[in-house]
């Protein structure tokens, strides 16, 4: 080997090499976009751009990260070196002390703490955008994560087209409520209260037929059918025009009337929802609160315990008696309720739905919630779901240069494999989980198949 | 006779005119769909793991010819031994990229995790991370429009089977893919190189006991199967153009393809691949043009239910 070939090899020079790989990358991350017109604009912009350099003096984009590399590079080499205490600062920035937590008062203050925040949070929200924001971005996605988790975090089992479960919940109500070109059932214009336990059935209901035959399969090809389930309810959605309105949305071509408000109509009370995001806001808390409470209970029960032992290892499960395949549909279905149930806010609080806002897009931003978060984490997936969509709409809101609004897949990407990468159990990592990563990856258990060299 | 009866007669008939026509596009996807198929068999064959970014590597293949042939296609339409010489640039630029991308996801989104021996869930995970990290990049880098490829030639029936026209580009895409798939079910059967590649897939332990470098023969199965996933880009994009997105449909049909004709199995991936094509493009007769994705799906659902290990077994790591 020659002498170049050696001096690249070593670990200083591959890091500087890896270093350069990487800044390139997000050069062309952050860069201008291509068109049709111009399609190179894109990569010869990303490096060619003048820029100021670090508010100093101006100069291409190019050395700008050349010089960010150069920075990575340094940070890299200084944090593998024994006994620096960058290493040991962030080791402990990452474990929070838990003792106080383990206390039940200190544990029911906080709850009750943190609830108190969500009840005068939207007072403190004053701006229009944010407080739409909350409801239809933050509130609906922190169920859909929570619902996901069941089905990823909990079972281990990897769904893509979760959003088919939302899309249900959201036709569902569109459906009861008779806004739909089909006609609603009975001929009766119910209350949006009423589709809940319609809309839940129907996707508990839908996960149990999905799940009973695919769930049998092994997990790689559970993802891939699952993705085309979603794809399948998107072009259904999209085509009986006379159904579900087509690509019109289900005011149809002929102009059905918009999903009404919920409304409350009890003796003396009556209250109605409007426009305003504020009442939805406090309905979806109640039902946030409810579904975290319901899931952690789960979580901990025989149910969960079955999910835990078919994740970690399905042969060894059921040679205790835990049948697979009942636990996994019942994942499945209990996903999928979270998921119908967010369908129905969406559905009457945006008044008309339309095919594409449940795409497989949308599947692949609810999995990157529950990944940051931490797979299997309740407190995880919730506050994964606020990070994440907070940023996106923040991204959305008030774009840096060069920032189009498609761009948030590639970041989402980038986020779901940088994780699995450096941080596979997530933001806020549950216990058995992170357990379960270690345990795996010192050789124990049978949850690696990859690479294993034996036959199935 | 009821109105189904109806029905079928009436879409019968159809089937009949259009048979042969059907049957000439089915068999020219279906050999696409088979070059595709490879990359995922030879992987699932090696890693036992479905590569998700493989779609992507589809997209890569796509977008360097068509890069390649803007540059190398002037302002007229080249014929004869011209258009012979700029579609083997063509291929070999989408091939080259198409091995170079699968190389490099490998080495991003695989090989971290197989270092720490990290739960399959993992790889999937961070397979379909990779995915939408490309194709979203490849959009904003160029554009999220369709991009017509320069035509090379000038697309007209050259003969006929049966009544049916067969067009200049039909023809193109049998004689390449012929070739490349014949090529690698060779490379893999006779080489040494691929003799190693079956070892792993067999038992990796005991190949690299055997002086198998276990990590250059992953990376040469990326490559091999990205190779044919970019000439497929490639003739993709020549018939209908290049897009972000155009990866996403063409690999999912692959892995039905590949999963019909019996996955790690490299001839069940090109059987799988013709069958699925002409299936599909028959299935044009009885169902309106939106569901046809629909039919590619039924039928994956149905062999993975009715016979998961496809049509001529799961034959790991055996001579092709």
């Amino acid at each position: 080997m020659s002498r170049v070939t050696l001096a690249l090899r070593s670990p200083t020079s591959r890091r500087l090499l890896t270093s350069l790989a990487a800044m390139a990358v997000v050069a062309l991350m952050t860069g201008p976009s291509g068109s049709a017109t111009q399609p190179m604009v894109g990569p010869t912009g990303s490096f060619g751009e003048h820029v100021s350099i670090f508010g100093l003096f101006p100069g291409p984009r190019w050395l700008l990260f050349f010089l960010f590399a150069l920075v990575m590079w340094g940070i890299w080499t200084f944090w593998l070196r024994r006994g620096t205490s960058l290493r040991a600062a962030a080791s402990t920035l990452a474990t929070p002390p838990k003792r106080a937590f383990a206390h039940r008062p200190v544990r029911w203050v906080f709850y009750v703490a943190l609830i108190g925040v969500g009840v005068v949070f939207p007072h403190l929200v004053t701006s229009q955008y944010w407080q739409s924001v909350m409801v239809e971005q933050i509130a609906v996605f922190v169920l859909l994560a929570l619902g996901l988790n069941v089905v990823v975090g909990f079972a281990g089992l990897l769904d893509l087209g979760f959003v088919a479960f939302y899309a249900i919940g959201a036709y569902a109500t569109a459906w009861v409520t008779g806004s739909l070109p089909t006609p609603a059932p009975f001929g009766v214009h119910l209350n949006p209260f009423f589709a809940i336990p319609v809309a839940i059935a129907l996707v508990m209901v839908a996960g149990v037929l999905l799940g009973t035959p695919t769930l049998r399969l092994r997990g790689d090809y559970l993802a891939i059918v699952t993705l085309g389930f979603g794809e399948i309810i998107t072009i259904f959605a999209n085509n009986l025009y006379g159904i579900t309105g087509g690509s019109y949305g289900s005011g149809g071509v002929t102009g059905k009337h918009g999903i009404p408000h919920f409304s409350i109509n009890l003796g003396p009370i009556h209250y109605r929802w409007t426009l305003n995001p504020v009442p939805y806001y406090y309905l979806i808390l109640v039902f946030v609160v409810i579904f975290i409470v319901a899931f952690s209970l789960l979580e901990h029960s025989r149910v969960g315990r079955a999910w835990t032992a078919i994740r970690e290892d399905e042969v060894a499960a059921e040679s205790v008696g835990i049948n697979p395949l009942k636990y996994k549909v019942m994942a499945f279905a209990i996903g999928a309720a979270s998921a119908g149930f967010a369908g129905v806010m969406t559905a009457a609080q945006s008044i008309f739905i339309f095919p594409a806002t449940f795409t497989l897009q949308v599947s692949i931003n609810i999995l990157a919630l529950v990944i940051f978060g931490g797979m299997g984490s309740i407190a995880g997936v919730a506050v994964g779901a606020m990070v994440i969509q907070t940023g996106s709409m923040y991204l959305l809101h008030s774009p840096p240069s060069g920032y189009q609004p498609a761009d948030l897949y590639m970041y989402l990407g980038a986020l779901l494999m940088v994780t699995m990468i450096f941080r596979p159990m997530g933001l806020i990592p549950s216990r058995r989980r992170r357990r379960e990563i270690v345990l795996t990856e010192a050789g124990e258990g049978h949850m690696n198949e990859v690479l294993s060299g034996e036959n199935p | 006779m009821g109105a189904f009866g109806h029905f079928l007669v009436s879409h019968f008939a159809t089937l009949r005119l259009e048979f042969w026509g059907l049957l000439v596009g089915g068999v020219a996807n279906g050999l696409i769909y088979g070059m595709v198929a490879v990359g995922y068999t030879l992987v699932y064959g090696v890693l036992r793991l479905i590569n998700f970014a493989h779609s992507e590597i589809v997209m890569t293949g796509g977008f360097t010819s068509y890069f390649v042939l803007r540059g190398v296609i002037g302002t007229s339409i080249p014929n004869g031994w011209a258009t012979v010489g700029i579609l083997v640039v063509g291929m070999v630029a989408g091939g080259v990229s198409g091995a170079v991308m699968a190389m490099l996801v490998e080495r991003v989104a695989y090989r971290p995790l197989r270092r720490r021996r990290a739960p399959q869930l993992a790889y999937l995970i961070s397979a379909i991370g990779a995915s939408y990290f490309l194709f979203n990049l490849a959009g904003k880098e160029f554009g999220r429009v369709l991009l017509s490829v320069p035509q090379p030639y000038v697309n007209h029936p050259i003969f006929s089977v049966f009544g049916a026209p067969v067009q200049l580009y039909y023809l193109v895409i049998v004689i390449a893919s012929a070739a490349m798939l014949l090529g690698a079910d060779q490379f893999v059967g006779r080489t040494r190189l691929g003799r190693g590649l079956r070892a792993v897939a067999q038992d990796s332990e005991t190949a690299s006991l055997l002086g198998v470098d276990v990590n250059r023969t992953i990376a040469l199965t990326f490559a091999l199967g990205g190779a044919l996933g970019g000439i497929g880009g490639f003739l993709l994009g020549l018939g209908t153009g290049v897009v972000y997105t155009m990866g996403f449909v063409p690999a999912l049909k692959a892995f039905t393809a590949a999963v019909l004709g019996g996955i790690g199995n490299l001839r069940g991936a090109m059987i799988g691949g013709l069958l699925l094509g002409v299936v599909e493009s028959l299935s044009i007769a009885f169902v309106q043009p939106a569901y046809i994705d629909v039919v590619a799906f039924g039928i994956l659902v149905l062999v993975l239910l009715v016979r998961p290990t496809g049509i001529l077994g799961e034959r790991l790591g055996r001579a092709a």
